[in-house]
């Protein structure tokens, strides 16, 4: 008995080690974060330092530019996910309640376009957004956030609708209740939970998205993301600062992973582990 | 009731008729929708994939027949980020595989804090790919003032340039720091649906730790397993950020993988035509894994639909 206590033990504090390890280096930009440029930027780094707000002032100093992306990145994350359920929440209530013989394969049809690699539609996509004005604007950003979305949106919306009894739909559509009645008066009140972890799943996804914020927009369009990349080939000079935008992009977010945790795992295996 | 019953079919039939317009019309947006942001694209990528069209070099754009395929097969550069590519994903695969299953059994385990433990453990999942790649590249990896060289100087060591001299095993531990957690939380809520009276059955009937952990965690959680192995398989395909923020795909041609590959033919080489017979073959390459995948989706939507 002893002998498995301490065992139980040892595995807890191998458990608290490995979890230090894995988040180290979140914490060292934390600290860095806190630094002034001379104390981020040393040969022997700085353990213990009196921490400053110094950087973080640089971060989000006006001219700076952090507040044009934050607010390109907030913009597309946030309409990008309203189109996406306002798209998926109708094609998820028919597919759920009213299927018939096309629904599965429709379902798996739109699932399936998430794997398509995105250089796979990069090149036409670029090249019709330059011949159409979309290139570096936000609406083209937004809606190609959209489209790498809306196959988990209506995927998680759809599981989350099945999850509602279905005689309760029936009983609306015996008492009259039309098609579009059923969905705002029944469904939508009961599925809200799941739809609003939904929501925030897509939130994440969009504000975490690089590859076509990188590619499609140059400044006016750019998000935090390409700013943050933009400190890539910046050499030591401005690791304070770079910290303090980064810890600002990334600690929402974290927070709000931690918060969904489920959804996500439910959202990104489609399903297959709940 | 008789009356009812009687009225009943032809009441069904025509509300039937009109269901169908109404469904058809409440899933068309989303159809629609997908069909011009990805097929779309996608059947143009295979027309541009058979047209010489260079930006820079419009005179001599026109019909290509295979040229194209013919270019990128002779092209060094491309079966290099072919291989890389296949490296990135095996590598990452098996240590985010592995790793998340060890990490997974231990945070089942009941201990002190497990929920903060976990909760930190995660974490990197979280992180923007771009800051993940700055953080290692600038704070981690960096010869002089990274803390690996510090810490290569504390044991008397030489300070390895990571990103210079082992750039894929860099990229590789990049990504692996990402996904780990991402393969821990799945396999995490995997484990805790198993069953717990197997699990005591076996205890009773005297299973061993390894016995129990091959006869029943392990079944349990193949179907999970192979949900995690084909996801990250297609999300490693696409690594993008990390490669763009740290290596930039080299030194040379060390960490160009095929993403990256078709990156640099469009936008510094304007090669259209090229970067789309490319992007075909990451394509045929992704499906691989996603034919596999969407089996098993719609193997599950089928089994949810007789339950």
């Amino acid at each position: 008995m002893r002998s498995k206590r301490s065992t139980n033990a040892a595995m807890g504090v191998l458990a608290w080690i490995v979890a230090l390890l894995i988040f180290f280096p979140i914490l060292w930009l934390l600290l860095t974060s806190f630094k002034t440029e001379q104390q981020a930027f040393t040969v022997v780094p700085n353990f213990f330092f009196s921490p400053t707000l110094d950087s973080f002032k640089a971060a989000l100093a006006q001219g700076s530019g952090y507040w044009h992306y934050a607010w390109n990145s907030a913009l597309t994350a946030i309409v990008s996910t309203i189109i996406g359920l306002a798209l998926a929440v109708p094609a998820a209530y028919a597919m759920a309640f009213y299927p018939n013989k096309r629904t599965d394969f429709l379902l798996v049809w739109m699932v399936s376009t998430k794997f398509i690699p995105a250089v796979g539609v990069l090149i036409p996509i670029y090249l019709v957004y330059s011949a159409v004005g979309l290139l570096d604007n936000a609406l083209g950003l937004t809606l190609l956030f959209t489209a790498m979305n809306l196959p988990i949106i209506v995927w998680m919306v759809y599981s989350y609708f099945r999850d509602i009894p279905k005689d309760i739909v029936e009983a609306a559509d015996i008492d009259g209740a039309s098609i579009m009645q059923t969905l705002f008066k029944v469904v939508l009140p009961l599925a809200l939970p799941g739809l609003a972890s939904t929501g925030l799943l897509a939130l994440i996804l969009a504000w975490n998205e690089s590859f076509w914020s990188i590619t499609m927009t140059d400044h006016s369009a750019a998000t935090l993301a390409v700013y943050i990349a933009s400190f890539k080939s910046a050499e030591g000079l401005y690791w304070a600062k770079m910290s303090a935008a980064s810890v600002l992009a990334i600690a929402p977010i974290i927070v709000l992973g931690w918060f969904t945790q489920r959804q996500m795992v439910r959202g990104l295996t489609f399903g297959a582990v709940k | 009731m008789k009356a009812i019953s009687r009225t009943a079919p032809s009441a069904e039939e025509t509300g039937a008729r009109s269901f169908a317009r109404t469904t058809r019309l409440l899933m068309a947006p989303a159809v629609i929708f997908l069909l011009i942001w990805m097929l779309v694209p996608l059947a143009m990528t295979i027309y541009y994939s058979f047209q010489q069209y260079n930006l820079i070099m419009p005179m001599y754009n026109g019909f290509a027949g295979l040229n194209n395929f013919a270019i990128l097969l002779g092209d060094p550069t491309f079966w290099k980020s072919l291989a890389n590519t296949l490296i990135i994903v095996a590598a990452s695969l098996v240590v985010t595989v592995c790793l998340g299953l060890a990490l997974a059994l231990l945070f089942n385990r009941t201990f002190v804090g497990r929920g903060v433990a976990r909760t930190l453990a995660v974490a990197p999942f979280f992180v923007m790919p771009v800051v993940t790649g700055l953080i290692w590249k600038n704070m981690l990896f960096h010869p002089v003032f990274g803390l690996f060289a510090w810490m290569a100087r504390q044991l008397g060591l030489e300070p390895v340039d990571w990103l210079a001299h082992y750039p894929m095993l860099s990229v590789v531990i990049m990504i692996t720091w990402e996904w780990t957690p991402f393969a821990l939380l799945v396999l995490l809520t995997g484990l805790q649906s198993l069953p717990e009276d197997q699990v005591e059955a076996a205890k009773l009937d005297g299973a061993s730790a390894w016995q129990e952990f091959r006869h029943i965690v392990i079944p349990h959680l193949g179907q999970v397993l192979y949900v995690v192995v084909m996801l990250e398989s297609i999300f490693f395909l696409t690594s993008f950020a990390e490669i763009y923020t740290t290596t930039g795909g080299g030194p040379g041609t060390a960490t160009t993988n095929l993403p990256y590959y078709i990156f640099q033919t469009v936008f510094q080489q304007n090669d259209i035509g090229i970067a789309s017979a490319a992007a075909i073959g990451a394509v045929i390459l992704a499906n691989i894994f996603a034919i596999m995948l969407i089996r098993f989706i719609a193997g599950n939507l089928n089994a949810g639909a007789a339950r």
